[in-house]
């Protein structure tokens, strides 16, 4: 039995808006094992990305604000934890690489400067015994030449590279948990799978759990062992990744699998696409937020939010379809 | 970056001889001329101060002569003020008009970004507000305006503070109201620039990657936010030297300051040619070694800069 390190239960993040209280987060509650590779997919603006930064406490505050629930960490909750406390857990246990490798390093420091400081906060090296190690992360990440590469500018990097960079900085402490959100959303088609194949790698060899947050399903098919799909602040599915893509439940989730073009299958016409726009999650009325775009919406759907159909163990769905089957 | 530096640094001397060459023919083509305000001058007498200081020669030729005595650093005798050379009065007054300006550009730089940063990480809290309400006063008054209001509340009114002056006559006292009088403006300036940078980088996303490796605020405001932020106040400096110096020229007047504004204002005035070209001169100079250190300040904080 794999050893749960992260418990988050029911959490809430909702942003204080001129136009009404936005629940960009609203309910959500997964597990992750030790060193397991999790996948969140969703559209933009389904509340993936808030997720995380919630997990960080990185929320913008205000208008942001986590409104309630738990995230347990080894038994101690995370949200209840004060500035100092915090600070120890981000780049120490919990690492982040995020979207966009041209912006998120800092342009003005060289990446030694970067990864250093890192390193020298939170683990007890002097200056060479971190540089070292820097060197030694940039290496297992795939720069060539590290020990001068080091010394350059974010600039002097490719996209890729960046990302690369960004890997070995996350990982540099040897943290629990990594959390990439979208880490290849940004990049050439040809690097995305080089960069995936890294953090993969490297994440098996330190046993590190991964929370990849994505828009692409082929990215989670490959790599995740549990997925939760999100859609509008609620994770409307949760399963193994066979369980979701061999026998996807809930109607968004096949919408998404139907959509992704298919090499191995027979091209008939246009690509599938689910109609309509995801809604607005301001002032959400208690009703499917899935309705409108749904082949299968009952009267049920447009009245009450479905509760959650538990199939087994990890295998959640929350749809109307399901209420009777046992 | 060296080899940059020494490629600006020789670019000054054309920039330099162009300013002395447009300037020397422009003012013998305005009317009238230093001697011609004079009573009645008999023609011989008059043919006597020309040749005196060289006028009876063709212009070219007296061209020529200056240029080479400004090379071996002699602006020339005044010829206004007949007991002292431009160089006695540029040495009089320069270094009261560097101090004025020196002064309120440093208190500038460092407030208007101190107020930018906290107006930014306050932002839309009376502190913000506060500030750019200072600000807002401080661009939108003009300095003969500043000045005398100034000098009305806190020398008239309060009699804190001299009225005019300089250090001789009433010590350090003496500089208050001319350096507030001056650096005013370009503090406004610099503080609404630096809140808007600031604001703009804090948003950043390489910020946030500073937050989630669990560094502290303080440590990321001063190593990952500073330097990005401080480049739009860093380019304004250019411009921002050049207003400190037609600034310090009005303040010079408005508080009676013996520096080297009144004397680059009443040669206009007199006509009195050499006294011209020695205080444009000194004043240019000032103003393209600033741009150039900026230039050189720029390429410094920002490493994606290239100079080659």
């Amino acid at each position: 039995m794999s050893e749960v390190i992260l418990k988050v239960n029911d959490l809430k993040t909702y942003f204080n808006t001129d136009d009404g209280i936005v629940k960009a987060v609203d309910g959500v509650s997964f597990e992750l094992e030790k060193g397991e590779m999790l996948g969140i997919v969703g559209e933009s603006g389904s509340g993936k990305s808030v997720t995380n930064l919630s997990l960080m406490k990185l929320i913008p505050s205000p208008p942001g604000k986590i409104m309630s629930g738990t995230a347990m960490l080894d038994g101690v909750d995370i949200f209840k934890m004060n500035d100092n406390e915090i600070r120890k857990l981000r780049g120490n246990r919990i690492g982040m690489i995020f979207q966009d490798p041209m912006t998120s390093l800092n342009p003005f420091l060289r990446i030694s400067t970067q990864m250093i400081e890192t390193i020298m906060l939170h683990q007890d090296k002097d200056k060479s015994a971190a540089r070292a190690r820097a060197v030694e992360m940039l290496e297992m990440v795939g720069i060539p030449n590290p020990s001068k590469r080091i010394n350059d500018y974010p600039h002097q990097f490719s996209g890729g590279m960046r990302q690369r960079v960004m890997i070995a900085m996350a990982l540099s402490c040897d943290p629990e948990i990594l959390i990439a959100d979208e880490p290849t959303s940004a990049l050439d088609v040809t690097i995305q799978a080089q960069i995936i194949e890294v953090m993969q790698e490297l994440c098996r060899k330190l046993n590190t759990a991964v929370i990849m947050i994505t828009h692409d399903l082929g990215v989670v098919a490959g790599i995740c062992d549990k997925v939760c799909v999100m859609y509008a602040g609620r994770i409307v599915e949760k399963g193994s990744n066979d369980e979701i893509f061999k026998d996807p439940k809930h109607p968004y989730t096949q919408g998404l699998i139907k959509s992704v073009p298919r090499l191995d299958r027979p091209s008939k016409g246009r690509l599938y696409s689910i109609e309509g726009q995801p809604p607005n999650v301001i002032d959400l009325p208690e009703c499917c937020p899935f309705h409108p775009r749904c082949e299968k919406a009952m009267d049920k759907c447009r009245n009450t939010y479905p509760p959650l159909k538990v199939f087994g163990k990890g295998r959640e769905v929350s749809c109307w379809l399901y209420e009777g089957e046992k | 970056m060296s080899k940059y530096i020494i490629r600006r640094a020789l670019g000054l001397i054309p920039t330099m001889l162009i300013i002395i060459t447009v300037c020397f023919f422009l003012i013998r083509v305005a009317p009238g001329g230093p001697f011609s305000s004079e009573k009645k001058i008999p023609p011989q007498i008059m043919k006597n101060i020309e040749k005196k200081y060289h006028m009876d020669e063709p212009l070219i030729q007296q061209y020529g002569r200056y240029v080479v005595n400004v090379l071996r650093g002699d602006f020339g005798p005044s010829y206004k003020y007949k007991d002292y050379d431009v160089n006695y009065y540029i040495a009089q007054g320069l270094p009261k008009s560097l101090l004025l300006g020196t002064i309120s550009i440093l208190l500038a730089v460092l407030l208007g970004t101190a107020a930018g940063m906290f107006s930014a990480l306050r932002q839309n809290t009376w502190v913000d507000y506060t500030w750019m309400s200072f600000a807002v006063v401080g661009i939108s008054v003009p300095v003969f305006v500043l000045g005398p209001v100034l000098m009305y509340i806190f020398s008239i009114r309060l009699g804190w503070l001299p009225v005019a002056g300089w250090i001789d006559e009433h010590g350090l006292k003496a500089l208050v109201l001319p350096v507030l009088a001056l650096f005013y403006q370009y503090f406004a300036t610099i503080a609404r620039l630096s809140r808007a940078s600031f604001l703009e980088t804090i948003r950043s996303d390489y910020v946030r990657t500073a937050k989630a490796k669990g560094l502290k605020t303080s440590y990321i405001m001063m190593k990952h936010v500073l330097k990005g932020a401080s480049l739009p106040v860093v380019s304004y400096l250019g411009p921002a030297f050049s207003g400190i110096i037609t600034g310090s020229i009005v303040v010079e007047q408005i508080f009676r300051v013996p520096g080297l504004g009144r004397h680059f204002v009443q040669s206009a005035f007199n006509r009195d040619y050499t006294m011209i070209m020695g205080t444009v001169i000194v004043y240019s100079l000032i103003l393209v070694i600033m741009n150039f250190l900026v230039d050189v300040l720029y390429g410094y904080l920002d490493p994606r800069i290239s100079y080659s």
